[in-house]
């Protein structure tokens, strides 16, 4: 673990209460060790959501944890070991989710995906997922680089990169979060390994969110992709991350304190939730989607870290709401509410 | 053999031939013909006589050729016969090769704006002037061409003697009691029927006539909208696919049939829900998505589409994730021909994914078994937790069929060994996924959201130990697999059981499976009349039963009748019987067409030395 993260804990240790309003601590929300790189940015990612989910209090039992394959898709062992886990197949783990989350849609659903699982082999099924506002947070652990298979370049590699084995990137990338807003995404933010308070308030917000929350999380690999002329590295992302707004998460059992209205802007989320957005230099509003696609493509042509809520839209029903299905979960109807009657054979026999 | 002689029918004037010949339609794609087709096959089934329908419609939306082979057999015989002896043509591109098709003494039914060059001398033909007819109608433009071929209903009712009452009930059944098209199209058939009646002298042979005794308590239908209703009454919750030729009028007949049977009576929510995936890919995907947690789970499919699901389909049998695929096969490989059926998958559905993977298979061979098999694959699949392959095919699942009544499931549902939160209770929280506690090889598993903090674990594709933590133990590993093997030999004891007709005096047996049966049915009587007498078993599932062994045993010879090239029935057969692999002959045909009697019969008896 690096010093960072350790005082990313520690910090987050001190500041919040031994146990959340569940009754249960927060090593309770922890899962097996984690088997990746020492200094792995896709390790902060997974302390980030024990410390979010801890704090919200959810009940693990409840989560669904999923995530196709590679690096980042190992990483659901490594946290909320209460909850069910899947690591399904390369690329496919939106159509697991659909699925899962269809079977039974009491179910809150995390996602854990990279650049290579989500940009390139599964652009199509992440797409497609956004298109369906499936009520999922979808984290992209993004590296720009295939790290279990020894460092090739992914979809989102930078034009120019260097490897040690693929040589030079001559490919522009593709950006993640531009990708989830040409498909009609509902929540689109990117934040940086390293920041932990952006990282832990956009996953709040993402849970509480009513379809998908997609999360570009820039999160360095200290094995391949580290030196400090990529800009997926920890020294690129320190040096020149640029917040678009500072956020903050309020749960809605909790009064939202507005100190400053003039510099802040909160937007209410579906469960009553709220997320603040405290202005910094720009008047960023996340409800207006061609500023969205303007400051991604400004951000990319000028190669700067800009994080935060690019956009977000809490109105748009979800796939699970679109589908009509009774509230109970599909998965636990009885045999009686899942076969018709006997007379209704009778009359398709007659009718035939 | 008699039967044989009614392939080729002589004539003499007085000699009528009832209820047994076929009638062969050719019309051009999308110009409604499929209508008027099945109001023909629809009046006649419903004048008591067996009839069977054949489709061979080309890969295409509109303007190629089609045909629709209808056959009526007093006898009862329901498989594909090769002669024609009522042709009807109304397709130019294609109506010399129709003509001469025609077996002698037939008849022929023409547009007479077609281009006939020279007329056969043993053959009689009827001239529709479907123009003039059609113009007097007075109808739509744009329904000019649609009602066109209600004309050739009305002049084949008036020569073959088609009631005209069971037309005029199929037309309004058809239409669905919509006053404008029932009137639109029953005046045309009307039309036509009246000017033949006045201007054909019916000379010709070939009548129908009202029969009893083999279409009561039956009903004709599809085995595609069987399956589509036998998968609501097996209690499917969920349902992902991708549209793909000639399955997707299955998923097409649950859409249609779930708001009126799976609506809950007090909200009027769905309790079930489709989803049309953006591929094959993801629709097997959500399927093990949904199966995982506790759905009953499915999808339809063709070749293609199973291709594409063998990562998955290797998935579901590694990490034990129910789910079920029916995959209603068509001409491989490649893309084969879509419309065409054929049995090209057996070994790929099998097999399918890469290591050391197998799959348990249904075949059904009537609409009612595609009813009954839609819940019995639920059930071995939440029973087994793992992928259960239905394989039909083109013929069944697209043609009409006469079948016997469906009967209302009442056993309950088998959803497998699932541990709630009470259990864990009990249990003090004891269990492992992977831990065989019943020595069946079967091992229970929690859905997620159950309410007990020791109900999670952790599913993947990657090696495991029995606790469902990774593993790269090579003990793990082969404990795991040992376990697996088990468990498919669990998996021989509880599919579906072969049907067997032992005949004492049979020296050689058949083993065949799905809608070969109509076929070899028809082939074992012309056989007996040859003097040549056969058992059979129909195979319902794989792997076989101890069941199917012992029949192996019991013959000297045993003829495994497939509709695909390779013979991939047999190659199984061989490889799980070794010790009577010389007993095992193969006869496999892959031509398009479903299989014939004559070609079956042939076959067999060519090998007999006959």
């Amino acid at each position: 673990m690096s010093t960072v993260t350790q005082q990313a804990r520690a910090a987050a240790a001190a500041r919040a209460p031994k146990t959340n309003a569940i009754g249960l601590e927060k090593t309770d929300y922890r899962g097996r060790d984690s088997t990746l790189c020492k200094g792995c940015g896709h390790d902060s990612i997974s302390a980030r959501i024990i410390n979010a989910v801890w704090e919200l209090g959810l009940d693990q039992s409840q989560v669904i944890k999923l995530s196709g394959i590679g690096c980042s898709s190992k990483t659901p062992a490594y946290f909320l070991g209460h909850s069910h886990g899947f690591n399904s197949l390369h690329g496919r783990m939106p159509s697991v989710a659909t699925g899962a989350l269809t079977a039974n849609r009491k179910l809150i659903a995390i996602g854990v995906s990279g650049d290579g699982d989500t940009a390139s082999i599964g652009l199509g099924q992440f797409k497609h997922a956004v298109r369906r506002n499936l009520p999922l947070v979808y984290i992209i652990e993004n590296n720009g680089v295939y790290g279990l298979t020894k460092g090739q370049f992914s979809a989102t590699s930078d034009k120019g990169q260097f490897l040690k084995y693929a040589g030079v990137n001559n490919l522009p990338s593709l950006d993640i979060c531009i990708e989830a807003l040409v498909a009609n995404a509902t929540f689109v933010a990117r934040s940086f390994a390293g920041d932990a308070k952006q990282v832990e308030a956009l996953l709040k917000a993402a849970v509480s969110h009513r379809g998908i929350a997609v999360l570009d999380i820039i999160s360095p690999c200290v094995t391949f992709n580290n030196h400090d002329t990529s800009n997926k590295s920890y020294g690129w992302g320190k040096a020149n991350q640029i917040s678009i707004h500072e956020l903050n998460f309020v749960p809605k059992y909790e009064e939202i304190e507005v100190d400053d209205y003039d510099d802040e802007r909160e937007v209410q989320l579906h469960d009553g939730s709220w997320i603040v957005l405290k202005k910094l230099e720009n008047d960023y509003d996340p409800t207006n989607k061609m500023l969205a696609y303007q400051t991604l493509e400004n951000a990319r042509r000028e190669n700067k870290f800009l994080t935060g809520l690019f956009y977000i839209n809490d109105n748009e029903p979800s796939m699970t709401e679109l589908l009509e299905m009774v509230d109970q979960p599909l998965s636990h109807l009885s045999d009686s509410q899942i076969r018709p009657t006997r007379e209704s054979l009778r009359q398709i026999m007659a009718d035939l | 053999m008699s039967v044989l002689v009614q392939e080729k029918p002589a004539v003499t004037e007085q000699r009528r031939i009832v209820n047994d010949f076929n009638i062969n339609v050719a019309t051009a794609n999308g110009s409604g013909s499929q209508t008027s087709n099945s109001l023909l096959i629809r009046s006649l089934f419903k004048m008591g006589i067996p009839v069977t329908g054949k489709n061979l419609f080309p890969s295409n939306i509109q303007g190629l050729p089609t045909w629709y082979n209808i056959r009526l057999s007093k006898d009862g015989y329901l498989a594909r016969r090769e002669a024609v002896e009522v042709m009807i043509c109304m397709n130019a591109p294609t109506v010399a090769e129709d003509m001469a098709s025609v077996a002698p003494n037939g008849i022929i039914l023409y547009d007479d704006a077609l281009p006939i060059a020279a007329k056969r001398a043993d053959v009689q033909y009827y001239a529709m002037p479907v123009k003039n007819l059609v113009k007097a109608a007075d109808l739509p433009f744009a329904l000019k061409d649609y009602v066109a071929n209600m004309v050739y209903v009305g002049v084949a009712a008036y020569l073959l003697e088609i009631e005209m009452d069971e037309i005029r009930a199929a037309v309004e059944w058809n239409f669905k009691g919509k006053p404008k098209p029932i009137a639109m199209n029953w005046n045309m058939i009307e039309a036509a029927y009246n000017w033949a009646v006045e201007n054909l002298a019916n000379e010709q042979p070939y009548r129908v006539a009202r029969l009893s005794g083999f279409n009561e308590g039956k009903v004709l239908i599809d085995g595609n909208t069987a399956a589509g209703i036998g998968a609501l009454y097996g209690g499917v919750t969920f349902v992902s696919w991708y549209p793909i030729t000639p399955s997707s009028s299955l998923a097409d007949a649950i859409t249609a049939y779930a708001p009126d049977l799976r609506k809950d009576p007090e909200t009027g929510k769905a309790t079930y829900a489709i989803i049309q995936a953006e591929d094959e890919l993801a629709a097997i995907g959500m399927v093990l998505g949904a199966g995982w947690s506790g759905a009953r789970s499915m999808t339809a499919t063709s070749g293609p589409g199973i291709s594409l699901m063998s990562e998955f389909g290797g998935m579901s049998y590694f990490a034990e994730i129910p789910a079920v695929i029916w995959d209603i096969q068509r001409m491989g490989p490649s893309t084969g021909l879509p419309t065409r059926t054929s049995q090209g998958d057996v070994l790929a559905a099998y097999y399918l994914g890469h290591g050391d993977t197998k799959h348990v298979v249904l075949f059904p061979s009537t609409p009612k078994e595609c009813f009954e098999m839609a819940g019995t694959a639920f059930d071995l699949a939440e029973r087994l937790q793992t992928l259960v392959f239905v394989l039909s095919d083109l013929d069944l699942g697209m043609n009409l069929w006469i079948s016997d009544e469906f009967d209302y499931p009442d056993a309950p549902f088998d959803r497998g060994k699932v541990l709630t939160a009470a259990d864990l209770r009990d249990r003090g929280g004891k269990w492992g996924r992977y831990v065989d506690e019943d020595g069946d090889g079967i091992t229970y598993r929690t859905l997620p959201g159950t309410d007990h903090p020791l109900a999670a674990y952790f599913t993947r594709g990657t090696g495991h130990n029995e606790y469902a933590g990774y593993s790269e133990r090579s003990e793990d590993w082969e404990k795991n697999l040992f376990r697996l093997a088990r468990k498919f030999e669990t998996a021989r004891t509880l599919v579906p059981k072969p049907v067997i007709d032992d005949v004492e005096e049979a020296r050689i047996a058949i083993i065949s499976m799905g809608s070969n049966d109509p076929a070899i049915q028809e082939a074992r009587d012309r056989m007996r009349k040859a003097g040549v007498e056969t058992s059979y078993l129909r195979l319902r599932a794989l792997p076989i039963s101890q069941t199917v062994r012992d029949y192996i045993a019991s013959y000297d010879e045993v003829y495994v009748i497939e509709n695909n090239f390779d013979g991939q029935l047999h190659k199984i057969l061989l490889t799980e019987t070794p010790e009577y692999a010389t007993r095992l002959v193969s006869i496999a045909k892959c031509d398009g067409m479903p299989l014939s009697a004559r070609f079956i019969t042939e076959s067999i008896l060519k090998k007999q030395g006959k």
